[in-house]
């Protein structure tokens, strides 16, 4: 296995180990959600990646080309990055909200208050 | 013809009725569209349900785009049973929904409410119907999003980060579960589940298929909350205004081991799959993990809701059981148990709502008294209570009497003891609800005490009801949920016997 064969994949996996840990490891909430969307851009990276075949063109067809790149995963991410923006934009509209119940966005603040609650 | 169009109908007409509610910007004109659709939404999943029943699996082609390219809808008896679940609990919840939510969520933002309700609606009727497993992830999205926002907009502020914390916990999920698709459509070059199913057995040692079961898997675990993946739900429910709680713990949960069933059996070959891979063993374990761990905790709670959504994650455990045994019994329990835990389980947080509608708290001593008080909220409570436990003639008497017969089965004697100690812890938790609403006395300074409205009354009156004919006649039901485990069984065994009258 050469070296840049599985660059982009090897990316892929670090990216979402980053954003995988942001989310587990930070008490802000905000730095939460922003891990949460590096997680899910990996995935992103991973689907384009798989669709590529050396030496492919565009998907248009034309009598010059006959090997062309998988067009499908381009699509579906189109599909997961529309999710994505939702999934974010919702996720930063709750912490507004959640700032405005409780004065903070950090975690450990949050459960403290909450313990005190019936 | 109208009827063969039937499917996309399912689908198209909550979703554009959603956009519809959101212009309308009145609440009772939206409680209105949105009852409607509901009802028509069921009508539409009970005809397709008679259609399979009588013809077989029904395929449609999205778009006229010929499967493996475009996306099919797939309605075999599985998905034609969790559709009218789905469409049915809708109806139900609806009547009670327009005062419930009147009460529980600020006048501007209700006919909001009624918007997300569809599109969650929407959802998860779509992951039931469809057949392409990029498209589920998709209508996965759709409810979970949805239900983040309608969890939201409950009275406390710990219902935001119940909402927050979920949406974190279900983006993973559903992030696992996208890599996971990913890997499969990597290594077979298809979404369609059929011609997954056709190609996966080929390749089924590989190691980035290995990967891929491990992602979907723990993607869908966290979905459904199964143990020890489930601390999004018990505050998620407890805090999301009531119509919200009976709504998803009556389908979102379920719909999502739909899916465990759907990859497992249906794109993965069941038993085929079992035998080289102990996932059977694994989820048998888990299975018992959450019937016991979370009934022991809801013991503890004070909050009933709280109590009730932990008594849901371990009731999830008996559907997880079931799915784990493998055999037509145990599978065909867990199936069966999708339908009557969502009865007694929306029977129950239907009778919770109406106790908050009169008496605005439910903290076990708030129900002190009420066995006299509301003796009608309180009998369905009862119905309910012993359908949890499984007394004989409730509904959960008929989940436990075909998972026992399946562990049986597999000389499974664990999974036999753990679902009678479940059971019995079922009672603990239940009797402390019983116990106070009739052999405690009202507190003080608690004035008159009325039943419910009738609208809130009458459909939690319908599921306890329910709760009691299907657990005295569960042929019907019984009959469906054996028919889909032997299917889903069946089907991949099936097949080597037809290739190789093929080969020479």
């Amino acid at each position: 296995m050469e070296f840049p064969g599985v660059f982009n994949y090897w990316i892929a996996i670090i990216l979402m180990m980053i954003g995988f840990y942001v989310v587990i490891a930070q008490g802000n909430l905000v730095k939460k959600i922003f891990g949460l969307n590096v997680f899910q851009v990996s995935v992103f990276l991973l689907y384009i990646s798989m669709s590529k075949v050396d030496g492919g063109a565009a998907p248009i067809l034309d009598d010059r080309y006959q090997v062309y790149t998988n067009p499908l995963p381009h699509v579906l991410i189109l599909t997961a990055i529309v999710v994505g923006v939702a999934t974010m934009s919702l996720g930063l509209a709750l912490i507004v909200r959640i700032r405005d119940a409780y004065g903070t966005i950090e975690e450990e603040e949050i459960e403290r208050q909450e313990a005190d609650m019936p | 013809m109208i009827s063969s169009h039937l499917p996309v109908l399912q689908i198209v007409i909550p979703l554009m009725a959603a956009p519809v509610c959101l212009i309308l910007r009145h609440a009772v004109a939206a409680w209105l569209l949105a009852t409607a659709v509901t009802v028509v939404t069921f009508l539409i999943s009970l005809s397709l349900l008679g259609q399979v029943l009588q013809d077989g699996t029904i395929t449609y082609d999205l778009g006229n785009w010929p499967p493996p390219w475009g996306i099919e809808y797939v309605i075999d008896r599985l998905s034609a049973f969790i559709l009218v679940i789905v469409a049915g609990m809708g109806t139900l919840v609806m009547p009670f929904a327009r005062q419930s939510v009147e009460q529980e969520v600020p006048e501007e933002r209700i006919y909001l409410f009624y918007v997300m309700y569809l599109l969650c609606l929407t959802g998860l009727l779509g992951i039931a119907i469809t057949g392409d497993a990029f498209n589920l992830f998709v209508f996965l999205e759709i409810s979970s999003l949805s239900s983040y926002v309608l969890i939201s907009l409950g009275r406390d502020k710990r219902a935001l980060t119940g909402a927050f914390n979920y949406l974190i916990m279900g983006t993973i999920g559903a992030t696992f579960y996208v890599i996971g698709v990913g890997a499969l459509y990597m290594m077979t070059g298809t979404l369609n589940m059929a011609d997954l199913a056709a190609r996966l057995p080929a390749i089924l040692h590989l190691k980035v298929i290995e990967a891929a079961l491990a992602f979907l898997l723990v993607g869908i675990s966290l979905k459904l909350a199964l143990f020890p993946l489930h601390f999004w739900l018990p505050n998620a429910y407890a805090f999301a205004p009531t119509t919200v709680t009976i709504f998803l713990a009556a389908t979102a949960t379920k719909v999502s081991v739909y899916v465990m069933i759907r990859i497992l059996y249906t794109v993965f070959g069941g038993q085929a799959l079992f035998e080289s891979f102990a996932i059977d063993e694994a989820l048998v374990a888990l299975g018992m993990l959450s019937m016991v761990a979370a009934a022991l905790v809801a013991i503890f709670q004070d909050n009933v809701k709280r109590l009730l959504a932990y008594s849901s994650l371990s009731q999830i455990g008996y559907m997880i059981l079931g799915i784990g045994l493998g055999n037509a019994a145990g599978l065909a329990g867990g199936i069966i148990h999708i339908f009557n835990h969502a009865m007694a389980k929306a029977a129950l947080f239907m009778a919770i709502g109406c106790v908050i509608t009169r008496v605005g708290a439910v903290t076990v001593s708030d129900l002190a008294g009420l066995g006299r008080q509301m003796p009608v909220t309180m009998a369905a409570l009862l119905i309910g209570a012993l359908s949890l436990i499984g007394i004989p003639t409730t509904v959960g008497f008929v989940t436990k009497w075909y998972l026992i017969e399946g562990a049986f089965e597999n000389g499974n004697w664990p999974a036999v003891a753990t679902i009678l100690i479940s059971g019995i812890l079922a009672i603990i938790y239940s009797w402390r609800i019983i116990e106070a609403a009739y052999f405690q006395d009202p507190p003080e300074g608690r004035g008159e005490v009325r039943e419910a409205p009738i609208a809130m009354q009458a459909p939690m009156l319908l599921l306890a009801a329910a709760c009691i004919v299907f657990g005295v006649s569960a042929t019907w039901t019984m009959d469906i949920a054996l028919s889909a485990a032997e299917a889903l069984i069946g089907a991949p065994a099936a097949a080597p016997i037809e290739t190789s009258g093929v080969q020479p």
